[in-house]
């Protein structure tokens, strides 16, 4: 067991875990942040997916006990005061999403994106994709919200 | 109000998902609730001698383990085949028993023996490690191809033979092709898929002992017939005290349709411990025993006149349906697939012999299509090689023996209402500029690559059926579905279905639907499904049946609404009903301007009096409140048909296989939401371009799956893919009201035939699904060294 002290979603975090506890776990089971998802215990299908010190990371293999100290930002943390980010306005414009369960795995690897792309092409947004599986949109509409939250941002 | 029908509204269900405030199975924690985690067969086939808990049962944390023999002695019963398959000789199916927790023997890896239940879910895996198992490890079948020459793996049931089943009439048929001018004869494997939907199956069992109510919290299609068949065979719970509830689920495509054994486990389990109960798949788990898809053999023949005609089709397919008989597993093979092995062509004679076979693995029944993507990659291929051999252009081919004329009996099974298949074609012909592809297969060539192009003309029936017929065939229940609108004081309405939606945006569709029919903004309805104690019994969302069948019925559920709000409205405007006219939102009387909206009418109807004065708004024999169901049961199949065109490049050094382009015209009838019906496109043409490329359930000779999880088992990524050209045809349906068509699960059926006829055409050579890189690239080896060796 030991202390892990995070700052999730802008909230002072502070909890006794053991070791093994991995970061998706301790969101999850522990904290009830249950947006973040876990698809396939792999770390390849991205539903996951959490920005841990702005990064976009894989919470399903990741202990939080290595993480100690770290800002995070979840899906239930994007949204300033109401206001959904551009990706999450898109998504829903363009139909980017059918059953949701990839959802917010794909929203938060997309801020990873834009944040470092201004204008991303669509071959760079299919590449920057291809770790997180999506079953149900093949992936268009997806990449047609890239691109127009990409343009507002 | 502007119509909605046929508008590309924004999802009404999205925000919650964009926000990670969607609710699925595993999101869910009860208060005092436990873990169960499932102690799975390791080998493929065996019979228990003794299953040993006493270790595993002192372990820190464990409720209480439980095994086939607690289950054999609270007399649960066994899951089972819901479609009887009769066979050509007269005989009935031939069924084994299947117990939610193996008896005696397993039939295939991650095959259920027992479940540990503990106060937290390390506690119940680490458990499960202690579980001691005697296994006497038999050989195993594992191939299709194998089933029928090895010995029984299930007691009594000879050749591994579930049935033997016949479609059409095969002496004329064999007249036909003995008169045929040509025959195109193929071979071809369905590979076997595993449906993977993101979300891993969870169930959450909750038994209350006061009220002695029980609930199971599940990922499903359908929670109404989970509920029967865990009711009614599984005889864990009565019916009218037991509540299923599937809320937000993560993608089903078939595999999600049926209660699986873990359901009747944690259901029982729950109600035996007087705890919550929950259990979630690891991925693995779910490649294990999610159902799987496909996987047939198939030899077909077709009999054509020197002038490209066809007079004749032979198909022989061995179906694997794994190590038991599914819910839907025997009807997927069968009426899903024989009435369809004639495409959209007009062929006069046919003869569909289906053996369907038992083997040591996971057991099969319906993914996305079920049965028609099987049927319609065998005519696809069928007809594509006819028109190549016979010198015929692919698409004239087609066209030339396209049904053209509706009604169209087919000679097997389908009336098709309405079509016009060449519409389809030319559209697709045009987007795809087809006439200048040899331009683009040379522009490809001089930069190394092969090209190739494929097509799909495509039929599917959708909307399953009318009940009498399809339980005169074998069906174990109706297919009829429900519908209730229930309006409240305030005006607006509560939209129940028995259909179920996860991912097709019900929520969205279904409220376009009542807010033109009822006149009421499409903010102030509300859909309601997955929950049994809420809406009406119905029968899920399987098929592409859900609009067409599901949404006639709410329309059906409109119309006694708005029967009602007529003589409501004629009451309190002194007119007569006959008088009333109903136009957005409004009771009018005709030729006047005295009205009422359908807010002061329901209003009425829950209030129907006043302060001061004995008067009711309510006409004599009327009774208060508004809200109507309706049962809708269909009359027919509905007919959905396109064109998929498909370009590929192969590079001829490594056999990596690109689309490059595609093109999918499609014919869905009248469509509600164009936005959602693109999105229903293009995820079915994606995952039947992972079928035809990239996907392969692979077993080892012992039957270990060796394809479990995303590491091993290859599906589509965004970096796979084009950007995919998508239009649309439309006649609408005649069977239904709304003349909608169905849409999801077109591409899944379209695309693997279109991807791999144009694969074949780039590379001249034969090869079955999935055409991997290695596979590719073996082949075009062996070609070139043939072709030296023939040098």
């Amino acid at each position: 067991m030991q202390r892990v002290s995070l700052v999730i979603n802008g909230n002072k975090v502070s909890r006794e875990i053991e070791d093994r506890t991995l970061l998706s776990s301790l969101l999850r089971d522990i904290l009830s942040l249950t947006g973040t998802h876990v698809g396939c215990d792999t770390s390849q299908c991205g539903a996951c997916v959490v920005l841990v010190d702005g990064k976009s990371v894989k919470s399903c293999t990741l202990f939080a006990a290595d993480i100690d100290g770290s800002k995070i930002i979840t899906i239930e943390g994007l949204a300033n005061n109401g206001k959904l980010h551009p990706i999450q306005e898109a998504l829903k414009k363009h139909h980017g999403l059918q059953c949701g369960f990839c959802t917010p795995g794909m929203v938060m690897s997309v801020v990873d994106l834009l944040k470092n792309k201004k204008n991303p092409s669509d071959q760079e947004i299919r590449d920057w994709l291809k770790g997180n599986i999506c079953r149900c949109t093949g992936y268009q509409n997806i990449v047609a919200a890239v691109k127009e939250a990409a343009s507002k941002m | 109000m502007a119509s909605l029908v046929g508008s590309r509204v924004e999802r009404k269900e999205d925000k919650k998902f964009l926000t990670g405030k969607g609710r699925y199975t595993a999101d869910i924690n009860l208060a005092n609730q436990t873990y169960a985690y499932f102690v799975r067969s390791p080998h493929a086939r065996a019979s228990i001698s003794k299953v040993d808990v006493s270790k595993a049962s002192n372990a820190p944390g464990v409720v209480k383990i439980l095994t086939g023999d607690d289950l054999a002695e609270d007399k649960i019963g066994g899951l089972i085949a819901g479609w009887k398959i009769v066979s050509q000789d007269g005989t009935d199916m031939k069924v084994p028993a299947h117990p939610p927790l193996a008896n005696n023997t397993v039939n295939y890896v991650g095959d259920h023996v027992a479940v540990v239940i503990a106060e937290t879910l390390d506690q119940a895996r680490e458990a499960a490690d202690l579980v001691r198992v005697d296994y006497k490890v038999l050989k195993a079948v594992v191939k299709t191809s194998d089933a029928l020459n090895s010995k029984p793996i299930h007691e009594g049931i000879d050749k591994n033979l579930c049935f033997d089943w016949g479609l059409g009439d095969k002496s004329k048929t064999d007249e036909a092709f003995s008169k045929a001018e040509k025959i195109i004869k193929i071979d071809l494997v369905n590979n076997r898929l595993i449906p993977n939907a993101m979300e891993p199956r969870a169930s959450i069992g909750d038994y209350n002992p006061s009220s002695e109510n029980l609930t199971l919290y599940t990922t499903n299609q359908n929670p109404h017939l989970t509920r029967l068949v865990l009711s009614a065979f599984c005889a864990i719970q009565p019916e009218h005290k037991f509540r299923v509830v599937a809320p937000d689920v993560g993608g089903g495509f078939g595999s999600k349709i049926y209660p699986y054994a873990e359901d009747a486990v944690i259901a029982w389990t729950a109600k035996k411990i007087e705890r919550p109960v929950k259990w979630v798949a690891e991925r693995t788990e779910s490649f294990l025993s999610d159902c799987h898809g496909r996987d047939h053999i198939t030899h077909a023949e077709l009999a054509v006149k020197n002038d490209g005609k066809i007079v004749g089709l032979k198909v022989e397919t061995i179906a694997n349906l794994g190590g038991y008989a599914s819910l839907f597993a025997t009807v997927t093979p069968t009426y899903l697939y024989g009435p369809l092995v004639l495409g959209l062509y007009d062929i006069p004679v046919a003869f569909c012999n289906v053996k369907a076979v038992y083997t040591n693995t996971t057991p099969v029944d319906a993914y996305r299509g079920a049965g028609r993507p099987e049927a319609t990659y065998m005519i696809e291929r069928l007809v594509e090689k006819a028109a190549k051999e016979m010198g015929i252009d692919r698409a004239e081919f087609r066209s030339k023996n396209f049904i053209s004329k509706f009604p169209h009996q087919q000679c097997l099974v389908h009336n098709i209402d309405s079509g016009d298949y060449s519409a389809h074609l030319n559209k697709a012909l045009e987007l795809s500029d087809y006439k200048n592809f040899e331009n683009r297969r040379t522009e490809s060539k001089s930069k190394g690559k092969l090209r190739g192009i494929g097509f799909s003309t495509y039929l599917e029936a959708c909307g399953i059926a009318p009940s009498a017929v399809v339980m005169s065939i074998g069906a174990g229940v109706g297919l009829w579905e429900s519908a209730e609108i229930r309006f409240n004081a305030t005006g607006n309405i509560s939209v129940f279905t028995g259909t179920h939606s996860h991912g097709q945006g019900h929520d969205t569709t279904f409220a376009q639907i009542v807010s033109d029919k009822l006149g009421v903004p499409i903010e102030n309805i509300d859909l309601v499904h997955g929950d049994t104690d809420k809406g009406p019994f119905g029968m899920g969302t399987y098929g592409s049946r859900s609009l067409a069948v599901g949404g006639t019925a709410i329309t059906k559920a409109c119309d006694k609404i708005i029967d009602k709000g007529k003589k409501v409205a004629a009451h309190m405007l002194e007119a007569k009903p006959d008088e009333i006219d109903f136009k957005a939102g409004e009771f009018i009387v005709k030729n006047s301007n005295k009205k009422k909206t359908i807010g002061e009418i329901a209003f009425a109807c829950y209030l129907p009096g006043q302060y001061g004065e004995i008067k009711s708004p309510l006409p004599e024999g009327v009774e208060p409140g508004l809200k109507e169901t309706a049962f809708y049961d269909p009359v027919n199949f509905s007919f959905p048909a396109g064109t998929h065109i498909c370009e590929v490049e192969v590079d001829q050094d490594t056999g990596e296989t690109k689309v490059v382009a595609y093109t999918a015209v499609d014919d869905f009838g009248t469509v509600i939401n164009p936005m959602i019906v693109e999105g229903q496109v293009h995820g079915g043409v994606v995952q039947g371009i992972g079928q035809a490329l990239y996907e392969n359930a692979r077993y080892d000779e012992s039957g270990q799956l060796i394809t479990a999880s995303y590491m091993d088992y290859t599906m589509p990524r965004a970096n796979n893919l084009p950007e995919l050209r998508i239009d649309y045809t439309s006649t609408p349906a005649t069977s239904n009201p709304l003349g909608v068509k169905g849409c999801g699960e077109a591409g899944a059926i379209a695309a693997p035939p279109a991807v791999m006829n144009a694969v074949i055409d780039a590379i001249d050579i034969d090869i079955s699904m999935p055409a991997t890189s290695e596979k590719v690239c073996n082949a075009l080896q062996k070609n070139k060294k043939n072709n030296k060796e023939a040098a």
